[in-house]
Formats: structure tokens, sequence, C-alpha cells
């Protein structure tokens, strides 16, 4: 239960300044979940070959250094590390990543992944929207969207790794306000067919892993919202990212709410208007309510 | 089918005859109902299959390591107060039982006042119920709770403010995830009046509310309610008994003052039989579930805790209160408190098909004793000043008999009585509540 | 006039003194500004006072209203006027979802669009809206008049009791129980008698269609099982 914003920018020449347009945007649904906060930008690419790997420790003091060393070993070389907070930022280099999140698992097992992606970033942490905006630094982050989410925690734990956007593969990140009714039995369908792996045991969690199910089935990512609405039940906004995607999505009853704007240069959600009323150009902007059971989506061209 | 399906089945068995456990007489007749009317059971009550209940606790009286209070000499405090956590003006009850939500529409105007008299008279309060507020209950009420409901029938900022407390409902134990239903018989001019609604049509009440879902909404519905009011009244919110703990926590997020928790024993005046015996928890595990929650937040005595669903004697009231509940609330019980089901009523009860004890259909608009009606020619056999006084009785009763039980634990205040006081005879309400079997340490689950 | 700026009084004060009998005794015209989509605004009011809001509100602004006069100049959060019993609300921009839920009387005028569920419950008031209403408005609607110049949404309708809606656009699907039914006399009056006081001059009475209830799940019937 909570809240959601997301911004897409169309117009290039906003990109650098999509943290400082998206962070008060955050700000404004504090009340909604102020149990902790997450972004998810997506910036530039990794480098060619590689990926953007983000971990989290509890300890903002942990060995970062050491484990990117040990990370380099693995793939003779080329890890970037940079370290913000409680948060480290690394790119990694070689095409495979299974048998690195393996190695992670075993060496560095008090290590909690936060996204994997080619220009995904997402930071999540336990407490305000502002100060979570103000430690990782987001107002300052350049990009081609970002999607946000404020949690007031209903069935899990006030944790960082329950703490939304959800990274369930790569570059996929989703923000979800509602409460699914048959999370259980779809995660247990997806661990069995899918060979998919929970952190946590979050409904949102398993609506994000359902749609990297579907993508890497060979769904478009409309597909895959489709095919959500006929497998996931229960009242849910979604707000979705893909490398170069941005989607929402109610479910057919639609109780949570949800509104969108969009102009020629950007297209912007979230649960209650006043997260959009400060974004340049909303005085024209189209304003409107997704539809129950609709698929939005938006693409960079 | 030729024969009369309708007819009461005999009763003698067949020596050498074995009655199925699985189809027993009665699931074989509701099968011909069924079958014969091709439309699900609709009554009134609660529950009434075995479930595990406060009955299955037993109190440790003091006896050498710890010392009692003498009864009628040495004080045991009863008072409880409500809305401690943000309202201005919390309420203070003389006893730690209140009366329950129950609608005028379900009940008739006499039987509402009634209940009002009866509470005056020990201070302690009533609550409204789907339909408003009738003038009567604001009368005869001293300390009235004032109920929001899915459906906002009646619903009234005048009456807002001319009450005490105001309870968001969200649910009720007999019924969690289901709305209210009130059937034509019972739709009569005033009641249709009061609800904006047609006469005599058979009205389905909402299961969630018009403008708010969920736990973030909730809390800007509380202030909302907060603000109409200036602060001034406690706001509690009633949740049927399911995912209580999570409910429960997500109650005191929202900013509730006070949390009524309603087990599946609680009673409702018309429900589908289906979904009082087969939805919701016990009121026993749910109290425990409730009070970890609350433990939890470091909010246990700051929100209080008022638990409701099955309290029938004093020593519900002390076990309820001893598991951590601040206040219970009564509405099966305060009915039959005012002449529900009395035997006196036994030839009338007869020519409905049914004897003192088994009646429940509350439902249908027709009652002997002139509680669960609109029909004038009943509710006039209701006296409401007698049937109060009764009601004022037995809540006394209730109140001695939970004093009479802290006192034997030593204790100088109800609310001093804790789960460490109990006992469980049995392993299923050990596990239940939390306490250990007893003559053993063992709390099924914790080691 | 007086006037309250959000930013620089907390709404616990704005609210305390709409609800003053003293103060709203005195001053009959009340503005409200940097709202910032604040929750709650002129909830409660019970005096015949104007409150004009500079900008966007969020939750049910001018809940529970009595008597007020309450306009926005921007959009509107959920719930809208819920359980509106009488005075004027007035929106320029958008309402969100649950417009009017429940209102027993008074007039909503939402210059806009409304979202989902305009209308649910209602229990006696009317609502014009100027643009279209999202799906589900009027559900299990009882009394009152809901008149819409642009389109409805999916499953209008829905449940209804005794509320009568007009509508001069699209509908997009009638709900179960909901079904068109023959303009009257006293239809084309209730029209023109709803735009004129919303003040919307410039729409043609004309072109609005009935629907109401067709009683037909006002008992339960055992064939009706589908439309539940």
């Amino acid at each position: 239960m909570c809240g959601i914003v997301g911004l897409f920018l169309k117009d290039p020449a906003q990109r650098p300044h999509l943290g400082a347009l998206f962070a008060p945007m955050l700000v404004e649904m504090t009340e909604r979940g102020p149990d902790s906060a997450g972004i998810a930008v997506y910036g530039d690419a990794a480098p060619a070959d590689g990926r953007r790997v983000v971990l989290s420790h509890a300890d903002p003091a942990h060995d970062w250094p050491a484990l990117a060393e040990g990370l380099s070993e693995l793939v003779g070389g080329g890890v970037g590390l940079h370290v913000i907070d409680t948060h480290a930022m690394l790119t990694v280099p070689g095409p495979d990543w299974a048998p690195l999140a393996d190695w992670l698992a075993t060496a560095h097992p008090d290590v909690a992944v936060v996204s994997v992606g080619d220009r995904l970033a997402i930071f999540k942490e336990v407490g305000s929207p502002a100060s979570v905006l103000d430690r990782f630094g987001i107002a300052g982050m350049a990009g081609t969207h970002a999607i946000g989410h404020t949690r007031m925690a209903t069935e899990s734990a006030v944790t960082t790794a329950g703490s939304h956007p959800f990274n369930t593969g790569p570059d996929l990140c989703l923000v979800h306000n509602g409460s699914l009714s048959n999370h259980n039995r779809v995660r247990m369908r997806l661990r069995r067919h899918a060979g998919a792996r929970f952190a946590t045991d979050n409904d949102s969690e398993v609506a994000a892993a359902y749609l990297t199910w579907r993508l890497e089935a060979g769904d478009t990512l409309e597909q895959a919202l489709e095919a959500a609405l006929r497998d996931l039940d229960g009242f849910f906004t979604f707000c979705v990212g893909t490398r170069d995607g941005f989607a929402v999505l109610r479910d057919p009853i639609a109780c949570k709410p949800a509104v969108l704007a969009e102009t020629d240069a950007w297209v912007a959600m979230a649960s209650e208007y006043r997260a959009l009323a400060g974004l340049p150009g909303v005085e024209t902007a189209r304003v409107w309510e997704p539809e129950p059971a609709q698929v939005y989506t938006w693409r960079i061209p | 089918m030729s024969h009369d399906d309708t007819a009461p089945p005999r009763l003698d068995a067949v020596w050498g005859q074995r009655e199925s456990h699985l189809f027993d007489r009665h699931t074989i007749h509701e099968i011909h109902r069924a079958a014969r009317e091709g439309m699900y059971r609709i009554r009134g009550f609660g529950a009434k299959r075995r479930l595990p209940h406060f009955d299955d606790l037993v109190f440790l009286g003091a006896s050498i390591s710890r010392y009692p209070l003498e009864g009628y000499r040495e004080k045991c405090d009863t008072t409880v107060t409500l809305g401690t956590r943000y309202a201005r003006k919390p309420i203070t009850l003389q006893t730690p039982v209140t009366i329950a939500g129950m609608s005028f529409g379900s009940l008739s105007g006499p039987a509402k006042e009634a209940l009002g008299r009866g509470a005056n008279e020990v201070g302690t309060s009533t609550t409204t119920g789907d339909g408003g507020m009738t003038d009567e209950e604001r009368t005869h009420s001293k300390t009235l709770v004032y109920q929001v409901l899915p459906s906002r029938y009646g619903m009234n900022p005048r009456h807002l403010r001319m009450a005490d407390a105001i309870e968001v409902v969200v649910g009720q134990g007999a019924k969690p995830g289901g709305g209210g239903m009130l059937l034509g018989q019972k739709i009569s001019d005033r009641v249709a009046e009061m609800r904006t609604l047609p006469k005599g049509i058979d009205q389905r009440s909402a299961c969630r509310h018009p403008d708010w879902t969920g736990p973030d909404d909730l809390a800007i519905k509380i202030q909302e309610l907060r603000e109409i009011t200036d602060w001034e009244k406690p706001i509690y919110v009633k949740i049927g008994a399911t995912r209580t703990y999570y409910d429960v926590m997500l109650c005191v997020k929202a900013g509730a003052d006070v949390i009524v928790l309603d087990g599946m024993q609680g009673g409702t005046g018309a429900t589908q039989d289906v979904f009082i015996e087969h939805v919701g928890i016990p009121t026993l595990p749910a109290v425990r579930q409730a009070v970890e929650a609350l433990q939890e937040l470091d909010m246990h005595r700051t929100v209080q805790l008022i638990v409701s669903g099955g309290i029938r004697t004093g020593a519900d009231v002390a076990k309820a209160l001893a598991m951590g509940a601040d206040a219970v609330a009564i509405g099966s019980a305060a009915l039959i408190a005012l002449g529900d089901n009395h035997p006196s009523l036994a030839d009338a009860y007869r020519r409905m098909g049914t004897v003192p004890g088994l009646f429940e259909d509350w439902q249908a608009g027709n009652d002997p004793a002139g509680i669960t009606t609109q029909d004038p020619d009943q509710y006039t056999r209701l006296d409401p000043a007698v049937a109060g006084h009764r009601l004022a009785n037995y809540l006394r009763v209730l109140t001695l008999e939970t004093q009479t039980l802290a006192r034997a634990c030593g204790k100088s205040h109800v609310h001093n009585m804790e789960p460490e006081d109990l006992r469980a005879l049995t392993v299923e309400a050990a596990a239940m509540a939390g306490v250990p079997l007893a003559g053993t340490d063992w709390i099924p689950g914790r080691m | 006039m007086q006037t309250v700026d959000l930013d620089a009084v907390p709404l616990r004060d704005l609210n305390a003194r709409l609800h003053d009998p003293a103060q709203v005794g005195r001053i009959a015209d009340w503005r409200v500004l940097h709202p910032k989509g604040r929750h709650n605004i002129a909830v409660g009011l019970d005096a015949p006072v104007t409150v004009r809001i500079d900008g966007h509100v969020g939750y049910y602004c001018a809940g529970m209203n009595q008597h007020a006069t309450v306009e926005v100049s921007g959009h509107a959060g959920v719930g809208l006027a819920e359980n509106m019993m009488s005075g004027r609300v007035v929106v320029h921009g958008n309402a969100s979802q649950s417009a009017g839920a429940t209102a027993h009387g008074g007039l909503l005028v939402i210059h806009g669009d409304a979202a989902a569920r305009c209308a649910i419950s209602l229990k006696g008031a009317d609502i014009v809206v100027r643009g279209s209403v999202g799906p589900m408005s009027a559900f299990m609607a009882q009394a009152g008049r809901l008149l819409v110049c642009g389109d409805a949404g999916d499953g209008l309708g829905d449940s209804l009791y005794e509320a009568v809606l007009y509508v001069a656009g699209r509908v997009k699907g009638l709900g179960a129980d909901c079904v068109e039914q023959p303009m009257e006399d006293a239809d084309r009056a209730s029209v023109a008698e709803l735009l004129a006081a919303a003040g919307l001059d410039d729409v043609d009475p004309a072109g609005f269609r009935r629907y109401g209830s067709a009683r037909e799940l006002y008992t339960f019937k055992i064939e009706n099982v589908g439309a539940y």
C-alpha cells in the first residue's frame, strides 16, 4: 500500500534533468508510504558487452573494493565500482551474469542484489522518501525514465529487500500499489516452471517475476501486461520500466488511485495528481486516470 | 418430489442404524432445502459450530506465591478510557463491556432504546449500525459510537458531530470481506427513508467503502473524520478477524485511536450461513495476534483494543482482558439479555417452526420478542425500560464476574490481568492463545 | 475576504477556522492559497460561506459539505464532496475517482472529467459533469441526478436504485439493471434545470438520454444470479 510515481522523458533535451524533475514527485507521495522508498533510474548504457549491477549491504562501510576485486578475478578485470551510501553500483563486463550471481550468493551472502541491467539502477532504503532521495543523490541523476515508490508495508516486513522497485530480470522493474490475492500460487508456478528465484515474500516481486517470465518467453511488454490481467488477481496499479519502455496497468476494478499526464516532452504517472503538479508544462498536459484493465505503454524511439 | 421435504424429521433412531457423521440429518436437510429453493441460506446469529474459545482457558488464582484481593471490600477498578492516542475528548467507561454496533433496521426502535438504557445504567457505550443514527438512540445512549460503514446509509455529518466516538467499519467477524444484508421484510417506510431506498427491496450493502480501499487511503479517510470533528472524538476502526496481525498493524499505521476486533463467533442480523461458518478466525487466536501486533509497534494500551465475538460471561470478559484487550463488546448476548430466545415465548416460536434456544431467523423480520423486527405489532411487545434494565443487570453480572476473577489473581485493576495468569486446557487453545498447556511449560509453536 | 495560505498555516488551522461559528458568521468569503494537493481541505463545513481554493486539492475536498460553496480552480483528488449534504462544490479541473460518493444533497459541478465511480452510492445530490465520467459511474446510486455532458465509461449505473442519469455523449456500456428510458417532459425540465444550476449555458439541453433502473435486481431471484 503505497505511493507510486513514474516519469518518462520523450524530449532528449530533458534527460540531464531526469533526477531533478523526478525527486520532488516522489517526495509528494511521502504520506502514502512512510516506511521505505525506492527509485529506479534508467541512465546511460553499461559498457559494451557488460552490465550495470547495484548491490546493497546493511553496513555503509562494507568492504566493496574487496568484493569488486573478487568479481574482477572471475571476469578477468574491468569491473567498475561506485559506492553510494549503502549501495554499490558496479559495471561488470562479460555476457553471462548467472554464474556471477551464484558466486555472489555463496561468497557474499550478506550482500543483496538490488538491480541488474544494462541501463537500470535501483536504489532503495528504509526511511522517508526525502532522506532516501538525498542519500543516493537521485536529483543529480540523468536518464530517460525513472520509477519510484513509497511504501506502507501490508503483509511483509519493512526491510530494504521488501522495498520497491523490484527487479527480476535484466532492466525490468516494477512498482505496485495494491494487494494481489493469488500471488502465492503464481510464485510457486514461476519457481517451478520458469526457474524464478525470489528474494522476498512480497506480492509485488511476484508480479515483477511474472512479467520477466513473459518477456523472456518472447512476449512484447504489451502482451506480457495483457497476460498479467488474466493471471494476476487482486487490486493493483503497476508502473513498469524496461530498458526502453514505460508502462502503466490497473486491475479490472481499479480502486487503487492512478493518474497520468502527457505532453510532447514527457509522460508522468502518480498515485495522486499532486506529484505531477510541479512538472514543467503540466498546465497544458493531457491529464487522465488510466482505465481499468487497459495497458498503457510508451517506448523510446 | 411429491413428499413434503419441509416436514420436521423424525428424531427416533432405529436400533443398529448409524447416522453418518459426514451426511448427518442437518446436512441432508440442507441439501434438500438447497435443491428445493435454489438459494443459499441467509440467517442471523453467529457461528453455531464448535470452535476453540475462552472456555478452554483457566485462570491461575492466587495462592502462596500471589495474594488475592478481598471480594466486596478491596477495590478492583473496571474503568476504561478509550481514545487516548489522538482524540481531544477520549471517552471513559465504567465497565470494560460495551455494546457492539447493531443497526436500527436490523433491530427495532424499542430494542435500540433498550440497549441505550441498559448501557447508561452501568456507564458504558452503545454503537449505531448500518442505516444511521436515530433520535431515540441518541437520546437514550449517554455514550454513543457512530459507525461509518461502506453503505453510508443515513450517513450525516450532524450525527458525526453528535457522536461521542466514530467507528470506521471495515468488516465484522461473522463475514469479513462481506457486505451487509437486510431483507425486504425489514425495509419498513422508516428504514427505507433513513437509507434512501425503495420500501421492501432486498437490500445488499456494499462490502467496500465507496471512496477508499487499503491502509494508505484509510489514513486519509481517518484524517478527514478527525478534521470534520475537530480532532475531538476517538476514531475506532472495526475489523473482522482474518489476517489479524497485519490488519491491526495497518490500523495503527493508518492512525486509529481504538481497534475493534470482531472474531468469527460474532453475530449478524442477516448473512449467508456459508459466510458465518467458514470465513474468519475465532476470537481466541485473533486476540493474541492483535495484541502481538500492538506490542510489536509499542502501541499496546496506547491504541486501545476492543474484542468481540462470542462474549457471554464474565469469564469470557476476564480472559479477553487478560490476553491484552482493553474492553470487550457484546451483541448477541445483549439481545438475549433483552429477551431474545426466551422460554416464555415458546408458543410463538413453535408456531414459527422453532423453539426457544434455537431461534436464529433475525433476518426475517418476524420476532416474537420484538427485537429483530420492524413490525409494530411485534416491536411494541418489547418494553424498552424493562428490557433495558434486564440488560443493565446482565452487564453488572459480567462486570462482577470479571472483578471476581481479577481479584482472585490479585489485581486491583482488571487491566492488570496478564496472559501469564492463564493456562490452557487443550493443545489447540494453548497454541492459539499462546499460553502454556495446564501443568506444563509448553506453548505449542513456541519451542 | 479572508485569505489563508496553506504554505504558512497548517490545514488544521484552516478547517478549525472554517468550523468556528464566530469566524464564518463574520467572514463570508474565504480564499485558500497553495493547496498543493493536500487532503481534506474545507471538509465538514456547515455554514453558508464561499471558499475559493487556488490550485489542486487531494482526497475528500469539501467532504460532507453543508451549506457552503467550495470552488477549486485546479484538479481534485479522490472522493471530492463525498457525502455532501447541501451547498455547492465546483471544480474547474478534473475530479479523481468516487467524486460525489454517497452525496445526499447539494450540487456538485465538475468542469473537467470525472474518473471512475463518479456518483457511487449517490443518495440524493445533483452532479453535473461538463466532461466525461469514468467506468462504473453511479454504481449502486440510490437517489439524485447525474448529468454528463460528455461520455460515460463502461458499467454505467450498475446496480442502480432510484437515481436518474442523463448522458449527452457515448455510453461505453450499461451496468447490471441499468436501462435507457424515454425522455419525458419532466426529464427535459430536469436537464435544463441542472445545466442552468451549473451555469453551463453553452450546452445544448436537447441531446441528452435518460438512464435508470430496470428494478430487476430489487429482490433476490435465483434467475438473476449471473448479474450479481
